[in-house]
């Protein structure tokens, strides 16, 4: 694809702004604004990508991880601001998750250790550890605040706080990776997915697009697992003190 | 109080605030063993705040509690709270049966309470054995208040604090928690420390009574003050001008 054809696809931008402006929906803004956003955001990236692999220098790769991981935790951790320390344990958490799976991956030899590999896959599981943290966060916060009579019914009757705290948290890791579960029963039945979709667009062999498909839908199992079990047993503790008491003002917004 | 009466709680200059708001004011005072005091005094007094602090579900802004002779915090916290039992108004269930409810005091513990045993707190707070095995969403109010009891019981606390426990209730479901109470405390000796809005059921049944008014204690002494009140605030308070 060339500028010439890539401008033509700007059409699919304009159907939406004439659709907005006649039925005065008021989208006009928001949609240009995310029109150029995205053209400017995706630009830069493809060019520093270009020049990350050009260089062939592990520096790079790192640095472009570490970036990932900056943006998504100052994404994430506003849904968890009343949790202590949340940018910690995000961090930590993107960081588990990063080393887990390409630890197996370039471990085991099953994708090479060049920056075509490590940064896409790093983006997918990094985006998709901050997408599960975020539908964590939100579902635990809710539950801690709505259950909490259950908690200091199990605490005053002698329970510790991770058994005062451990139907919330169960149920809060479970809320936020069944979608990912459920996603994954139905694919290829409705849609393909985004990335299989491109590299058979882009003339690679169906099936060997399928294959990198299902090696991406297994890595973002484990990363959807492993993320809301390492933040809920991280996250959970703050909640109470050395006394075992919960401590109300760390969960305020 | 009479010197002569052993204390359960005592309490020592005791202050606690939360949001910014202070909500118990230097309150001293102690719990004879053995006994039931009820604690009265308008919403807003402080009374369940006490009995947080006590049970150590909160703690002290300032100010020393010791349970049985012993600071509450050179007990551990787990220790604490299976000594000193709390039952409130709400009276909050966990879900799934009657059985699930009373044997949670000892699976947090690894434990899991015998049917027998069940059975026998069943009779003793007046609920029928047949109810073990039923849904808590089927309980009516009175029976919710009871099986809270009863859990309360599993942990064999020496000290129980009642907070409104008789609040919502019908007339016959309040006397049968009253009669539960009394019994419990002749059975067992267990200290009742029971927060009522109701001043004849804390004239009739307490032994002791504080009145608490703006998060201080205004007056102690037996039950019988209440129907001579020597402080001028909680003469207002029992004639229902506060």
């Amino acid at each position: 694809m060339n500028y010439l054809t890539l401008s033509l696809a700007l059409i699919f931008v304009l159907i939406p702004l004439l659709l907005s402006k006649a039925l005065k929906l008021e989208l006009e803004k928001d949609t240009i604004i995310a029109a150029v956003r995205s053209i400017i955001q995706l630009l830069a990236v493809g060019y520093l990508l270009q020049y990350v692999f050009d260089a062939e220098n592990m520096l790079y790769i790192l640095l472009m991880v570490v970036l990932m991981i900056a943006a998504a935790t100052q994404n994430a951790r506003r849904k968890g601001r009343s949790i202590q320390g949340i940018t910690w344990k995000l961090v930590l958490t993107f960081v588990v998750v990063e080393v887990l799976t390409q630890g197996i991956l370039l471990g085991l030899s099953i994708t090479p250790p060049t920056p075509q590999y490590i940064i896409p896959i790093s983006g997918m599981i990094i985006g998709n550890s901050m997408v599960l943290s975020i539908l964590f966060l939100n579902r635990f916060t809710s539950e801690v605040e709505d259950h909490e009579d259950e908690t200091e019914l199990i605490l005053s009757l002698g329970g510790t706080p991770k058994q005062a705290i451990h139907r919330q948290l169960i149920t809060s890791i479970k809320a936020s990776t069944i979608p990912t579960i459920e996603s994954q029963k139905t694919i290829g039945l409705v849609q393909l997915p985004g990335m299989m979709s491109g590299q058979i667009i882009a003339g690679a062999d169906p099936v060997q697009a399928v294959q990198f498909q299902l090696l991406i839908l297994f890595l973002i199992l484990t990363t959807a697992v492993v993320t809301s079990i390492l933040l809920g047993y991280m996250s959970y503790p703050t909640l109470f003190n050395e006394r075992m008491q919960l401590v109300k003002n760390r969960m305020k917004e | 109080m009479p010197v002569t009466v052993k204390e359960a709680v005592r309490l020592e200059n005791v202050t606690y605030a939360a949001d910014g708001q202070e909500i118990l004011k230097q309150v001293t005072g102690s719990f004879p063993e053995g006994k039931i005091t009820t604690l009265v005094g308008p919403s807003g007094a402080g009374k369940t705040s006490l009995f947080r602090l006590i049970n150590g579900l909160r703690k002290t802004s300032s100010g020393d509690i010791y349970v049985e002779d012993k600071h509450i915090e050179k007990y551990h916290p787990v220790e604490l709270r299976r000594k000193v039992g709390i039952a409130l108004q709400s009276a909050t269930m966990i879900s799934g049966s009657v059985f699930d409810n009373l044997t949670l005091p000892l699976k947090l513990q690894g434990e899991e309470l015998r049917r027998e045993k069940a059975l026998e707190l069943l009779d003793l707070v007046g609920l029928k054995q047949d109810i073990l095995q039923q849904n808590i969403k089927d309980l009516s109010g009175g029976q919710r208040q009871k099986l809270s009891i009863a859990r309360t019981l599993v942990n064999r606390p020496d000290i129980l604090l009642l907070d409104e426990i008789t609040a919502s209730l019908d007339r016959v479901s309040q006397q049968d928690i009253e009669e539960l109470i009394v019994k419990i405390n002749e059975k067992y000796g267990t200290t009742m420390i029971w927060i009522t809005h109701n001043l004849q059921q804390a004239k009739n049944l307490g032994d002791y009574t504080w009145v608490m008014i703006a998060g201080e204690v205004v007056e102690t002494g037996e039950s019988s003050l209440l129907n001579d009140p020597s402080n001028e605030q909680v003469r207002r308070f029992v004639k229902g001008e506060d």
